[in-house]
């Protein structure tokens, strides 16, 4: 998936600054928020969206991966940023691997000892976060030139916006793709379907009575359950939201 | 920055990271390869579930040690070898079906596990290739070696949500319970049939957007079960002769 060779940069804090800066202030607060939409990393910077498209099927997976995202996004930021006056500069893109994947397989064999079956559930993702653009993006793009906290915070918004994003996608797929929401969680809900012996919806379209009779020509669409649907999902999300937001139009 | 000091940081870097993952693997080793073990052990109880819960060993409430108790005391495992005999002294826990599948079909050997609950159920295992990599899986028969009692699978790297389905979504894999491996005496195996399943006897509906995971299951299944199929035969036979009269 080709991505934007432009990265923006968001908010970057003038690093020699000499005033004494509050731990959590307006700054770092930009840090969380400014991601989430103006800054997206998959609707604004369209970094990311390779895993977009894989893992948003179903909303459990989706979420999952947006916490490993936001984990590893997070503490290589905090890694790359403490390292970044020793790191050589022609050599910096291999150091950031490096330290992603350390990360990454550190996570996955702890997961294995913790929690052997959400390294199950998770397998297939962690591959993904090592070439997810996202995390090396924001290593090259923030991390280089700004200090650890400040770094930490921008991996943690960052992991969010591509989390929030994720998810709303899943949501969209799997409701109108199987009807249900959270399959495969301890919350799983099955919102709507034929009802039979093992699966009980909330709307039943092969009720005889109540409100399912009004459903009965519904039936789920098996093309959000493809991955080329993300690709829908998320080009009606970057349509609408710069219809709202006309700064993010651009012009060329 | 001289190229030197980037030679060094390379080094330094490579060695650093080399021992941290080395020396954490080593340390969690041994308590990954249990984790793993009692995950596979509660995978094949998964097939047998019912049975189980009939049995008064609901498989939910058994905690990780009451698992590898189980085993060692009410699950006898054995190895068969291609023609259906039962191999003698053979390591049942060094057995690897990925490896047995690479060699010629006369010399492979599998494993059997044989659940004593109240009546008696196999556990076969299979192993077969999804869309992008290994599926593999084990599928439990009632004592007349015929009906279906339930089935489990995994995958090394199907697309969640699609193909990963085969193993996340039980409502599918419910599906198998019931089903038969045999039309009459004609070894037929179970079908996962795209947009549907027709003979209900057979077949279970295949999976939206993973009609080659499912083609690959229906193979698996297929060449799976059939190098069983010896033992099968002799087991069938056996239970024709002697099992039925004492029931």
């Amino acid at each position: 998936m080709a991505e934007s060779t432009e990265l923006k940069t968001g908010v970057v804090a003038d690093p020699k600054s000499p005033e004494k800066e509050p731990f959590f202030g307006k700054k770092e607060a930009i840090l969380i928020k400014d991601p989430l939409l103006d800054n997206n990393p998959i609707t604004i910077q369209v970094l990311g969206v390779c895993s977009a498209l894989a893992v948003t099927s179903l909303v459990y997976p989706s979420l999952v991966m947006a916490i490993a995202v936001i984990f590893v996004c997070a503490f290589s930021n905090l890694f790359t940023s403490l390292m970044r006056n020793i790191i050589p500069k022609p050599v910096r893109l291999i150091v950031q691997l490096v330290i992603i994947a350390t990360l990454v397989t550190l996570v996955n064999e702890a997961l294995k000892v913790l929690a052997f079956p959400v390294y199950k559930q998770l397998s297939v993702y962690i591959g993904l976060i090592i070439t997810n653009c996202i995390v090396m993006g924001r290593l090259e793009a923030f991390a280089m030139a700004n200090k650890p906290w400040r770094s930490f915070l921008d991996g943690v918004g960052n992991g969010l916006g591509y989390g929030f994003i994720l998810v709303v996608v899943g949501i969209v797929r799997e409701l109108f793709g199987k009807g249900s929401l959270f399959a495969g969680s301890p919350i799983a809900l099955n919102i709507i379907g034929p009802s039979n012996d093992t699966t009980q919806y909330w709307i039943n379209t092969a009720a005889d009575s109540g409100i399912g009779t009004w459903f009965g020509w519904y039936a789920n669409n098996n093309l959000m359950v493809l991955p080329a649907a993300a690709m829908f999902v998320i080009a009606i999300f970057i349509w609408v939201q710069r219809s709202y937001n006309t700064k993010l139009v651009d012009a060329s | 920055m001289t190229t030197k000091y980037i030679y060094t940081f390379g080094l330094i870097m490579t060695v650093v990271v080399a021992l941290l993952l080395a020396g954490f693997r080593t340390l969690t080793a041994e308590s990954a390869a249990r984790n793993e073990d009692i995950f596979n052990k509660r995978e094949i109880l998964a097939t047998v579930a019912e049975p189980m819960q009939e049995f008064g060993k609901p498989i939910d409430a058994l905690t990780d040690a009451e698992v590898l108790d189980f085993f060692k005391n009410n699950v006898q495992q054995i190895v068969v070898n291609a023609n259906g005999e039962p191999v003698e002294g053979a390591n049942f826990a060094a057995l690897d079906l990925a490896k047995e599948y690479k060699k010629p079909e006369a010399q492979r050997q599998y494993p059997v596990y044989i659940f004593d609950l109240n009546e008696e159920y196999y556990v076969f295992s299979v192993r077969g290739n999804g869309l992008w990599d290994a599926i593999w899986g084990n599928i439990a028969l009632a004592s007349d070696l015929n009906t279906v009692t339930g089935a489990s699978f995994d995958h090394a790297g199907e697309t969640p949500g699609l193909g990963a389905e085969i193993k996340d979504n039980a409502g599918w894999k419910s599906q198998f319970q019931g089903k038969k491996i045999y039309d009459g005496n004609q070894f037929v195996s179970i079908i996962v049939r795209k947009g549907g399943a027709v003979d209900q006897e057979h077949e279970v509906d295949g999976l939206s957007g993973a009609t080659v995971t499912g083609d690959g299951v229906t193979k698996m299944l297929y060449n799976g079960l059939k190098a069983y199929e010896p033992y099968i035969e002799e087991q069938r036979a056996g239970a024709g002769a002697t099992g039925m009269n004492l029931k």
